[in-house]
Parts: C-alpha cells; structure tokens; sequence
C-alpha cells in the first residue's frame, strides 16, 4: 500500500518538539523530587508506571504524524468523554483517579491461533513505541491533536495470527462498578464495545496507545492502554481496553446498540454526512476561536480511502 | 410594603445578573475549560430555562402563600429568561457560528432542536415587546393575558429543545421537564378547579331565577 503523508502547515510553524516535552520536565522533576522525598521505606516497592511519567517512544518520527500544534496538555487531560466518569467534559479528570490500572492484562481470544492473556508491563517490552501526532474528532464538532505514544495494533494482531473466520475485531474496555460512578446511569449498555473490520484493525495508522506527549496515559484518557483510530470520529477510540476479539461477525458497539439511527458501525469521520441532530460540515479544534472546515476521513483519506472503495458512505455511516 | 418590595426587587435583579457576571469573569480570566463557547451556550442556555420555570412559579407560588406581591417580580423575571435568551442567541450566532448565515439556516430546517430553540426564542420576542404597563393597557387586559400564555409553549420548546440535543444522558434535561410539568400541571388543577366553581354558580343561577320569579 502506498502511504503518503499531507503537508499540513510549512516547518516555520511547527512547534519544536522538545519545547512542548520540556515543558513538562520541570513540573516532573517537581513531581518526583516529592515522590522521593515522601516515599522513604517504600522505594523498594515494585515500580509500577503511573499518569505522568515519562514513556520512552523511539526517538524515530513516524511519517503519520501531523505537523500540526498539538492542543495544550491541559485541555487534553481536563475535557474528555468518559462516560464510566460521568457525561460532563470535566468529570472523567475529577473521577478517574479511581480508576485501577495495575495490575492489567490484556485478553486476546476468539478467532485467533495464538490466544493470549497479556500483562501490560509485557506488552510494554514486546512492543516497540511510537510517537504519533494524530488529529482527533469528536462526533460532537470539537477536535484536537495529540501526540500519542503506542504501537501498531496490526503488530499485537500478528503475534495472534487470526484465523481464516476473523473478520471483525471487537474491544471491550474495563468494566469498574466500585471504581466507575458513571456506570450507575444506564446512558449506555456497558461496558463500553467498540468494533473493528480486520483491515481497520490492521491498518497502521491504528494504533494501541499507552501514553500521551511523552508521558504515561492519565487515567481520564483511557490509562493504561487504549484504542486510536485516526480517522473514526473519538469514540471508536475506545479507552482502557480489556479484551480484544476476534470474531467472525460485526460486532455490536454500544453506541449502536444506545442510538441505532445516530451511530453506525463505520463511523468514519465524513464531512458529507451529517449526524442527525447536527452538522459535521466543520469543527472547533480546542483553542481556536473560529471553526475550521472538517476533513473527509479527518484529514487521512490518502491513506484510508481505499479501504472503503465502492462503499456507500451515506448508507454505511 | 412599598419600601420593602423596592429593596426585594433590587436584590433579585442583582441576583438574577450573577450568572453572566459568573461567565464575565470565567471567559476573563480564562476559566471557562477547554471549550469556552459551548460553556457559554450551555450556560446562557440552562440559565433561559431556569428564569422561564421561576416565572412560571410566581402563580402556584403566590396562589400556594398568598404572597401577592410576588407579582410585582414577574414582570423583572420574566425579562431576565428573555435576557438569557438573547445571550444564548448571540453566542450561537457570534461565537458558534461566526455569522455563517448559510449553516444557521440549514441548522433551523433540518436540526430538530435547533427549531424548537429557535422557534421558542421568537415566541418569547412578542412577550417582552408587551412587557410593560403601557403596551398592557394598550391590547386591554383579556388579550394581553391571552397573548402571554405563549409562555407555556415557550417553556414546552425549551425543554424538548436541551433534550434533543443531549446525546445520551437525559438527566438534566429531564429535571427541568418535571419541573415544568409540575407548574403546567398545577395550573390545569387551577383551570379546572375555577370551570367547576362556575358550573356550581351557573347550576345556582336558574335556581334563583325561579326563586325571584315566584
């Protein structure tokens, strides 16, 4: 497959990498030197990632990732859709601390030869990371760019082998009673599926995310691994994922299930076809003052059209 | 009384600004989150509703206390959800949509929730045009009366439009419904409760007809 890459904005306005990842140092620095000071006895507990810690993606840049700026790390980690958390844009960061994340284990089962209960941390040394700068569009009309730090879900897919009957890969995210407030309002059938065709699944710009500019994945974000596909409106993205299947026939996903006639199966993001109750003509990316036009595949039709070649988009929304 | 009700009225209308001086303050000094506009339209928007269900309280309530001087407020309140109502428009008009007349007009035809805000916001226009005493004694009583129950309609198209625009968790939306359901319902119980009130005088009447005839 030929992969191309847009020429978004001209190099004189790219923000310098490391300005943004310095940025954060200090604050770590801080972080830690308090960390050490109160820990004492404790430091021979074992070491276990947390939200703010650095996470080493190889120091290659990924031809996927746009030039664009990346949206203040503030307003990424403080305006999130985590229903678990609750359905305002501030719960998820109020009420995710909750959320456990250690130990965490990874099922891979279904259709696949190669079965799989994986523990994060081992994942973490299998996989090698990547930084992708990815657009990101909400269903509601607001995006943002972020820099995410994961792995090619195509690669843990590999490791798999699916079977001949595989054809669609189905996520279910963490399910968290004691943990979770939002779960206690039936908004959706939980816990939270998303779905994927095999070739979505296997196509990389899709990604497994497990951290965020340069840091490990803060819970409201959908700490500690989750879902991102570029090209889908966010919640196909789906967030701290448990299980991965792979079946023969579409899954479900529960926002198929809450509103059949609002949320298809696709999803892809598509100027052309408005959601029912709004316009998906153009967006309000986070910090900007006027709305800008949306893009047919939010911006990476180069790379993914080809997948929908011959599909009604209208029908298949 | 008089004194009294002046230093009641001049507290509500400073109460009634502190949500807007709340939003002043939160867009000044950038605290409004991550996505200011939609916390100004959300804002402007619940606070429309509220006024518009604290108007609608000033009947049951005064009917309920025989506070009668809480008329003397309807008038101030029920400005203050056109007020809101205004901000609520220019956010969407300014700060939404930045005057894109075209999708403005796409959104008012094909967006359901769009019509019923819109549709709601102009019902409420006639409304405060005929606020004031000299348009009351103008149109007479009767009609000025008759003009003014729109507000119900306004209060039914406000509420069905923040539900419609929920995506999937109707709690808020649902609060305000019941809110309004209570007061519509209570003035059905006041409306059949006078029709049955006339009915017994009207039975009475013939009775001493016949009485003053004999």
């Amino acid at each position: 497959m030929l992969i191309k890459r847009r020429g978004d904005v001209p190099t004189s306005e790219i923000t310098d990498q490391g300005v943004y990842l310095r940025r954060r140092e200090f604050i770590q620095a801080a972080g830690l030197a308090a960390i050490g000071a109160a820990a004492g006895g404790l430091l021979t507990a074992p070491r276990t990632a947390r939200a703010g810690e650095k996470i080493h993606a190889g120091a290659m840049k990924s031809p996927f990732s746009t030039a664009e700026e990346p949206t203040s790390y503030k307003d990424a980690t403080t305006y999130n859709n985590y229903y678990e958390f609750g359905t305002d844009k501030e719960s998820p960061a109020t009420h995710a601390g909750k959320l456990k994340t250690r130990p965490w284990t990874l099922m891979v089962e279904g259709e696949v030869k190669k079965p799989r209960i994986w523990g994060v941390e081992d994942l973490l040394k299998k996989m090698s990371l990547q930084e992708r700068i990815y657009r990101m569009r909400c269903v509601e009309g607001w995006s943002m760019v972020i820099p995410w730090v994961g792995f090619a879900l195509g690669d843990l897919i590999r490791e798999a082998e699916p079977t001949g009957k595989a054809k669609f890969v189905e996520f279910v995210t963490a399910y968290q009673p004691d943990n979770m407030p939002g779960l206690r309002i039936p908004a959706l059938d939980w816990p939270y599926v998303e779905g994927l065709r095999l070739d979505e699944a296997m196509h990389p710009l899709t990604i497994l995310a497990v951290g965020m500019y340069g840091e490990v994945l803060p819970n409201q974000n959908g700490a500690p691994i989750r879902l991102v596909v570029p090209w889908k409106y966010g919640f196909k993205s789906g967030k701290s994922i448990a299980r991965i299947r792979f079946v023969e026939r579409m899954p479900q996903s529960a926002w198929m299930k809450a509103s059949p006639q609002e949320y298809g199966f696709y999803s892809n993001v598509n100027p052309e076809v408005d959601h029912p109750r709004w316009s998906q003509a153009n967006e309000r990316r986070i910090g900007e003052f006027l709305k800008r036009k949306t893009l047919m595949f939010n911006g990476y039709a180069d790379q993914v059209a080809s997948l929908y070649t011959g599909m009604d988009l209208k029908k298949n929304f | 009384m008089g004194a009294r009700i002046a230093w009641i009225k001049a507290a509500v209308f400073v109460l009634a600004l502190c949500p807007l001086a709340r939003l002043a303050v939160g867009a000044f000094a950038g605290a409004l989150g991550a996505n200011p506009i939609e916390a100004i339209t959300r804002s402007t928007g619940t606070w429309t509703l509220s006024f518009l269900l604290i108007t609608l309280c000033v009947t049951p309530l005064r009917k309920l206390t025989g506070w009668n001087w809480l008329l003397r407020l309807r008038r101030m309140l029920g400005l203050y959800a056109f007020f809101y109502a205004v901000l609520h428009f220019i956010t969407y008009v300014w700060l939404d949509q930045f005057f894109d007349l075209g999708a403005m007009v796409k959104d008012v035809v094909k967006r359901p929730f769009i019509t019923a805000g819109f549709t709601s916001f102009l019902l409420l226009v006639p409304l405060a045009a005929t606020s004031t005493s000299a348009m009351v004694k103008k149109l007479g009583a009767k009609k000025w009366l008759a003009l003014h129950r729109l507000v119900y309609a306004v209060g039914v198209g406000g509420v069905i439009h923040y539900w419609w625009l929920v995506k999937r968790d109707i709690t808020q939306p649902a609060v305000y419904a019941a809110v309004l359901v209570v007061l519509l319902g209570l003035r059905l119980l006041y409306y059949a409760r006078e029709s049955a009130a006339t009915a017994v005088a009207r039975r009475r009447e013939p009775a001493l007809r016949a009485t003053n005839q004999r």
